[in-house]
């Protein structure tokens, strides 16, 4: 039971990564695409908070308890975490920029459609 | 010295801001001077900081230093390769912003500098992707440098080809990165560090007497997938040309130039630093993998290359052959095989950028660049033809050019039957673009047969106010110097000697290697020019026998310009890459 639970967080981050890459390779719909790479990104979330958590630990922040009196959980992945998420926000921003132009452009947001790109 | 490492980053940077913050306010002419002093400075500083790297220098930002061995700060290097490209990087874009001297239309109001403030974070971006020294850092500058190249790729919205091609560039980049991000959080769960030679040291400790195990051999997979997509290795590269293609020149110039090749350096850093220990990835494996997929590229490359017509998306092929050459002679792990690519790697950042630059010329007084619309066109372009055919003769290698003392060294370091995939993939990348300046420049053979599937570069729009009438002094100089700055880095003595011995200081321990001209090296590049002007004769006078065969067909349908396809090939490409190093994994 216990290890489960120690794995379960791993699996999940595995499992979200590859949704995303299925939903990338088969979407019919660019917004959706861009989602789906949201989606990846989140499994990186996931991998990252759950390699710094400890049993019995509590928040990293040393206003109201005192530095050695009880566990907390790693600090320096959820400040990674905190800089992957504004990476994450400016991708999908600019690529969602980029879809709303391809959408104007071609008058299409189904990747089938756009077949100027080939050979 | 070493508290300057960090301006690198910094420089381009606050330029980039200042330029945002002023741009609505500056006329046109002090925005590109701005540019030009910024991107300037930062190459000035990063050559002074060259000259000083030995011994190495270490920098940890804002003064975050490690206390008892552990440090949560950032970490720069300034060691040879690190501020050599970084050089690279600030050289080539202060050559691009050249080249782009009152370039594109007048902006619209309000937005002068943009395009120089984009092409300062890039700089800023690839330069701190350069002399990171912790892996996350390397993720933030990776990422850094993969969205403002999305922007620059996509900067001419109004057109169709080019949102497109930024987009697929765009996702499939960002998912490598993201496969990155997972394969380093797995290292610091192994490790509990971040700074590249701990990791290293780490995962040794923590192997103690047995070998690698399934964790990481996973994070080496999945750090490598990311560095390879920038790098453009079969079957990550799909997002190359379609965002070459399409790409302003400029903007073409760094992508090809440098940006492609910092993945390849980031291998070779990543795998030296933090997989090359008893508790890393097998140096057998390693080289199993990369020397497959570096061949592997090097012959879908040059395949591709030799039938597009396409000119940017012929060069962007060519890109993807040499990038497989460079592969392989990483691959090898021997010093003078770091030496040749290194040295490779220069020459042909010169001869590549000023390719491009070449066909930014044809696409702006002709509004195309397909080789059988321009057959003949191009004529009275002389000076624009002959830099077009000399860049041509150093892709193939041809002493004394850089490019050919690279693939020299490299060859013979490689060495038995993969000389012929050196040989090959450079007469053959080569012999397209002389068959591109015999058509095109001098107008001989034949116009073409058209084919089914393929893109064919009529109809683009020209990037300057309209079609220029006259081609712009600097349009032509800039190629001009960097063919000549190509020519230099394999003729000028001692070059190579300098940059060998700032390679092998980091690489491989001072190892002493002699790099000069040999004689074997010379005749297999003068066979490379001669087998490239062979090929080219051919399919100008008998176009008919090198026309695309059969089997070539499917090759061409694989690149479909479907996102969702090259998404697939990664993850395939990820597959392949865990399958080619397993063998050590289970050994150990």
């Amino acid at each position: 039971m216990n290890t489960a639970m120690h794995v379960l967080p791993y699996l999940v981050a595995v499992y979200v990564f590859l949704t995303g890459c299925y939903g990338l390779a088969t979407s019919r719909n660019l917004i959706h695409a861009v989602g789906c790479l949201a989606v990846c990104q989140s499994a990186t979330y996931v991998l990252l908070l759950a390699v710094g958590y400890r049993d019995g630990a509590t928040a990293p922040v040393f206003s109201d308890i005192e530095p050695g009196s009880r566990p907390v959980v790693d600090p320096v992945v959820q400040a990674l975490t905190l800089t992957d998420i504004v990476v994450g926000a400016t991708v999908t921003a600019l690529l969602l920029a980029l879809v709303l132009q391809i959408a104007k452009r071609h008058g299409t947001v189904d990747p089938d459609e756009l077949r100027e790109l080939r050979g | 010295m070493h508290h300057l490492l960090p301006l690198l980053v910094a420089l381009p940077l606050l330029g980039a801001a200042v330029l945002v913050a002023t741009g609505r306010h500056l006329p046109r002419i002090a925005a590109e001077i701005t540019g030009f002093a910024v991107s300037g400075g930062t190459a000035a500083l990063a050559v002074v900081l060259l000259l000083d790297s030995s011994p190495p220098m270490v920098e940890w930002v804002g003064g975050w230093l490690p206390v008892g061995g552990e440090s949560v700060g950032i970490l720069v290097v300034g060691d040879g390769p690190a501020l050599g490209m970084a050089t690279l990087v600030s050289l080539l874009t202060l050559a691009a912003l050249a080249y782009s001297w009152r370039y594109f239309d007048q902006p619209p109001h309000g937005r002068t500098g943009t395009f120089t403030a984009l092409m300062l974070v890039f700089q800023g971006g690839m330069c701190g992707f350069a002399i990171a020294g912790d892996l996350f850092n390397a993720f933030v500058f990776f990422e850094l440098m993969s969205v403002t190249a999305y922007a620059l790729t996509g900067y001419r919205i109004d057109e169709a080809k080019a949102v497109q091609g930024a987009l697929t560039f765009g996702v499939v980049n960002s998912l490598g990165a993201y496969a990155m991000l997972m394969g380093i959080a797995l290292l610091y769960a192994r490790t509990g560090e971040l700074a590249m030679t701990k990791i290293g040291r780490g995962l040794d400790s923590a192997a103690g007497q047995g070998g690698p195990d399934a964790l990481v051999l996973a994070s080496f997979v999945l750090v490598l997938t990311g560095l390879l997509v920038k790098a453009a290795a079969v079957p990550f590269h799909f997002w190359l040309p379609d965002a070459h293609a399409v790409a302003p020149t400029p903007v073409c110039m760094l992508l090809s130039g440098v940006m492609v090749e910092l993945g390849a350096y980031g291998v070779w850093r990543v795998y030296g630093t933090v997989f090359a220990g008893p508790g890393g990835i097998p140096a057998a494996d390693l080289t199993r993998a990369l020397v497959t997929l570096g061949a592997v590229t090097a012959a879908v490359g040059a395949v591709m290359c030799w039938y597009q017509r396409h000119i940017k998306r012929l060069l962007a092929y060519s890109t993807v052959a040499h990038t497989g050459l460079f592969v392989i002679g990483l691959g090898i792990l021997t010093p003078e095989g770091d030496d040749g690519v290194a040295l490779y790697m220069l020459g042909h950042a010169g001869v590549k950028a000023a390719l491009f630059a070449c066909a930014g010329v044809l696409l702006d007084r002709f509004g195309s660049v397909d080789e059988h619309a321009l057959h003949g066109r191009a004529g009275q372009l002389r000076a624009t033809g002959v830099m077009f055919g000399i860049g041509a003769l150093g892709l193939a290698g041809l002493p004394t050019f850089g490019t050919g003392l690279g693939k020299a060294i490299t060859e013979e370091a490689v060495g038995g039957p993969l000389t012929v995939v050196f040989v090959a993939a450079s007469a053959v990348t080569a012999g397209a673009v002389l068959r591109v300046t015999a058509r095109v420049f001098l107008g001989l053979g034949p116009r073409p047969e058209d084919a089914e599937y393929e893109t064919s570069g009529s109809d683009e729009e020209p990037e300057t106010p309209g079609l220029l009438g006259r081609i712009p002094d600097t349009m032509t100089i800039v190629p001009a110097v960097l063919l000549a700055a190509a020519l230099a880095v394999g003729s000028v003595p001692g070059f190579g000697e300098l940059v060998a011995r700032y390679v092998n200081e980091t690489g491989s321990g001072g190892a002493h290697v002699s790099v000069h001209w040999t004689l074997h090296g010379a005749v297999l590049g003068v066979a490379s020019t001669v087998l490239a002007a062979a090929l080219a004769a051919l399919a100008v006078t008998r176009p008919r026998w090198v026309a695309a065969p059969d089997w070539a067909a499917p090759l061409r349908r694989l690149q479909s310009g479907h996102v969702g396809d090259y998404v697939a090939w990664l993850l395939v490409g990820a597959t392949v890459l865990g399958a080619l190093a397993l063998p050590g994994v289970l050994g150990g």
